[in-house]
């Protein structure tokens, strides 16, 4: 793979002073990298310099050997081209017309378009999906459509690296698809370099082949996406003190709910995570087990509960875990079986939980947020309490018959829902016997 | 007049929607040009039709044939209206329409360049600083020399058009908002008439009387040899837009892209700013300030054409500038025959309703 742009001992910044300094970056051919972090960190200033809309501060730029800063403005036109951040008003302008302007570098004197330039420009609509559009003003199109013509713009001017800064920050989650795809099959079947920064880390592990981490003292990590995506890089990265970034999925914990822990959920096999979030949204600290290490509840669990027992992957509950789950059990003071909890050969040993639960007197809740009612009976906010009374009926409809029945701390009150509780997990049973016979 | 075009706009807007499936690229480029050929002719039809209304219309009255004969033939050589056709009113009317053109012109290049579309020579301050300067050195000169030939004028105007338009670039550099740009260029523009009263308080009476018809604006007194300075003027103003269509055109995408794209932005500001304040300097060195044209002109050309491809509005600028001038002037030296109105009065009247409509459109474009 040959090297399309490269940089050697670059620093940029506004003005003379470096924001970022010796940055040493290699892009080969059909390769797509991607520059993430936080705001402000310096994305669009690495862009804008290697781009010449800023004047770099020391190093250089070379674009297929050649030394960018020797290049005319023309000569360079024509091997860089870019999809910028601005949002611009195109008075008058039909999308042919702003897809057209990208043929600028190759145009004459009075920028005539030859038949050749035209059918270019007609390749390029088609590419990105504007096509029948066309003759449309293009200040009276969608964003998403508008980013599409902008970037049949940059196609047009057929370069060998194509640069777009935060692509897709106006778009919606479909057109942030389409974008990336477009921009994917520019790479594999063209070899354009493109170089782009995300806002979207979890689209950034998907499209890219290399992933650049600038953060605000300089470039912190440049690798694969899977060496990047690793451990505490993203949190360290953007700097989350509350959160969690899920490496996995992808996806972002909110905040998890602090204190000790007022209910303990039994879960697994993704019976747990709807529970996990509701309770996260209501802050009530909860701990959670027993979960294979591989379960899919463990990912979130990890980033909400307070306490996860957890046994490694493909193992069964042993009687270690089993006993630390109960102390936690005593510990929280009430017990919730997730209701999509299914009980099979691996985990049936926690289905003793349960009843031992209701032996030693805890509650076994119907409601999971009962455990939060109990825990405001200690808060003195009346406005939360209100809110979470309001919101009581949405949130808990997902969970069982939305029974406002309250397990409470005695004994007469939790045997009966442990009862339920245990008549379910036997239906379970019964239920998966019958699909195996 | 913007009406009537406006309707037509849409009328094809609907059409050119009903056939968008089967048409073929070729179909609807055909389709745009005989649009703009359609508008060209009716420009071309105009400014014949205004030529001869000029003529005929006027204190002395000729009657439509001996107009067509005094313009096409020699037949009435020697009489005292073929002498005031080709004496006075030619001249004025030729006058009219080639400063009318570079008002037009120069608009659509400053709107151009501040990407606003309420920005024009007149509202920047560049007219009043032409206008300051040339008062100031037509008071030296009436002086000491007792008068000065038109193109020093120009060169005066020129100069003060670069000096204002510099103050406001000056604060461009500083200043990224442009509405807050376009207030700078007002209040430079308050400076330079400030100053232009100053020297007109200290001025002796037959200065003041020069100074005074001149500042109000006029295309009256215009002879032959001054038709040849203009249009000399105009035509290398011109000639240096035409050259830059090609950098016109990206730079309606901005700056930004506009570079990407291998344009040397520096120096086509230059270049822009030298053009526009050269056709302005000349509009005011022979006519005084004239507001509105600038403005009105581009935005009803663009909505005319349905584009802002500069290689169509900049010539059509230029001739609805033209049109949009002699016809005014007609009015203002026939409205209250024998008095004549300063040329802005009337400019003001016809150009005014458009920028205010062009504003509530943009309101409602934006919403």
């Amino acid at each position: 793979m040959s090297v399309k742009l490269s940089t050697e001992g670059l620093s940029v910044g506004y003005g003379r002073k470096p924001l970022i300094e010796d940055i040493a970056m290699r892009i080969g051919d059909g390769e797509i990298v991607t520059l993430i972090g936080p705001n402000g960190a310096g994305k669009s200033t690495i862009l804008k310099t290697l781009t010449r809309h800023l004047q770099k501060i020391r190093g250089s730029v070379a674009i297929i050997g050649e030394d960018v800063s020797k290049m005319s403005d023309k000569k360079f036109a024509e091997k860089v081209s870019v999809v910028l951040t601005d949002r611009i008003k195109a008075d008058r302008m039909t999308c042919e017309e702003v897809a057209a302007a990208g043929r600028y570098p190759y145009t004459d004197f009075f920028g005539r378009l030859t038949e050749k330039d035209r059918g270019i420009v007609e390749d390029s609509l088609k590419r990105v999906g504007v096509w029948e559009f066309k003759d449309r003003q293009f200040d009276s199109l969608s964003d998403g459509q508008r980013q599409r013509v902008m970037l049949a713009r940059a196609i047009c001017q057929q370069p060998q690296v194509l640069v777009l800064d935060e692509p897709t920050s106006f778009l919606d989650i479909k057109h942030k698809i389409e974008l990336l795809d477009i921009l994917r099959e520019l790479a594999k079947e063209h070899g354009v370099s493109i170089l782009l920064s995300l806002h979207e880390i979890d689209l950034a592990a998907k499209i890219s082949d290399t992933v650049i981490c600038v953060a605000d003292d300089g470039i912190r990590k440049v690798g694969a996406p899977q060496e990047v995506f690793c451990g505490d890089t993203i949190k360290e990265l953007y700097n989350i003190e509350n959160g969690e970034y899920n490496l996995v999925f992808g996806s972002v914990e909110l905040k998890a709910p602090q204190g000790k822990p007022s209910v303990f959920v039994l879960a697994g096999g993704g019976a747990g995570i709807s529970v996990y979030r509701a309770l996260q949204r209501r802050q009530i600290p909860f701990s959670t087990g027993i979960l294979c290490e591989n379960d899919i509840d463990y990912q979130v669990a990890k980033a909400l509960a307070e306490t996860v027992i957890s046994i490694p992957a493909f193992e069964m509950p042993s009687e270690e875990s089993l006993a630390s789950a109960m102390e936690e059990i005593r510990r929280a003071g009430a017990l919730y079986v997730a209701p999509q909890l299914r009980f099979g050969t691996c985990n049936a040993a926690m289905r003793k939980l349960i009843g031992d639960s209701a032996l030693r007197g805890i509650a076994i809740l119907e409601d999971p947020f009962a455990a939060k009612a109990q825990a405001e009976s200690f808060e003195s906010d009346a406005k939360t309490a209100a809110h979470f009374e309001k919101s009581d009926a949405k949130t808990a409809a997902p969970f069982e018959k939305n029974g406002g029945k309250v397990g409470t701390g005695e004994p007469a009150g939790g045997v009966m829902p442990a009862l339920k509780s245990l008549q379910r997990a036997e239906d379970a049973e019964d239920e998966s016997k019958i699909r195996t016979i | 007049m913007e009406k009537s075009y406006e309707t037509k706009t849409e009328e094809k807007q609907a059409a050119e929607q009903e056939t968008m499936q089967q048409d073929s690229p070729k179909r609807s480029r055909k389709k745009e040009l005989f649009r703009f050929e359609i508008c060209f002719l009716l420009l071309a039809a105009a400014l014949f039709l205004m030529v001869i209304l000029s003529i005929w219309i006027g204190s002395v009255a000729i009657p439509v044939g001996d107009v067509f004969k005094i313009l096409f033939s020699d037949q009435m050589k020697g009489e005292a209206v073929y002498t005031i056709v080709w004496k006075s009113r030619m001249p004025r009317l030729c006058a009219a329409a080639l400063l009318g053109g570079a008002l037009g012109v120069s608009g659509f290049l400053i709107q151009t360049y501040f990407r606003n579309p309420i920005a024009s020579p007149f509202v920047l301050g560049i007219s009043s600083g032409a206008k300051m300067v040339l008062a100031f050195v037509t008071v030296i000169a009436l002086r000491f020399w007792g008068g000065m030939g038109s193109v020093s004028m120009v060169a005066a105007s020129f100069l003060g058009a670069l000096v204002s338009m510099g103050f406001v670039l000056a604060c461009a550099g500083k200043v990224k908002n442009m509405s807050l740009l376009l207030v700078i260029g007002i209040m430079i523009g308050y400076i330079c008439s400030a100053v232009t009263d100053f020297i007109i308080t200290f001025a002796e009476d037959a200065e003041i009387a020069h100074l005074t018809t001149w500042s109000m604006g006029s295309f009256s007194g215009k002879d032959w040899n001054d038709v040849l300075v203009i249009a000399i003027v105009v035509a290398i103003g011109f000639a240096g837009c035409i050259a830059l269509i090609k950098p016109i055109s990206a730079f309606r995408l901005g700056e930004g892209y506009a570079q990407s794209m291998g344009l040397n932005v520096k120096l086509f500001r230059v270049l822009i700013i030298l053009l526009s304040s050269l056709l302005s300097a000349c509009v005011v060195a022979f006519a005084g300030p004239i507001s509105f044209v600038g403005i009105a002109v581009p935005h009803l050309c663009k909505v005319m054409f349905s584009s802002s491809k500069p290689s169509v509005i900049l010539p059509g600028s230029f001739l609805l500038g033209a049109v949009f001038c002699m016809f005014c002037d007609l009015i203002a030296r026939t409205a209250f025959a024998p008095t004549e109105m300063a040329i802005s009065t009337v400019t003001a009247v016809f150009g005014a309703p458009v920028v205010i409509g062009m504003l509530l459109r943009g309101r409602k474009n934006r919403t």
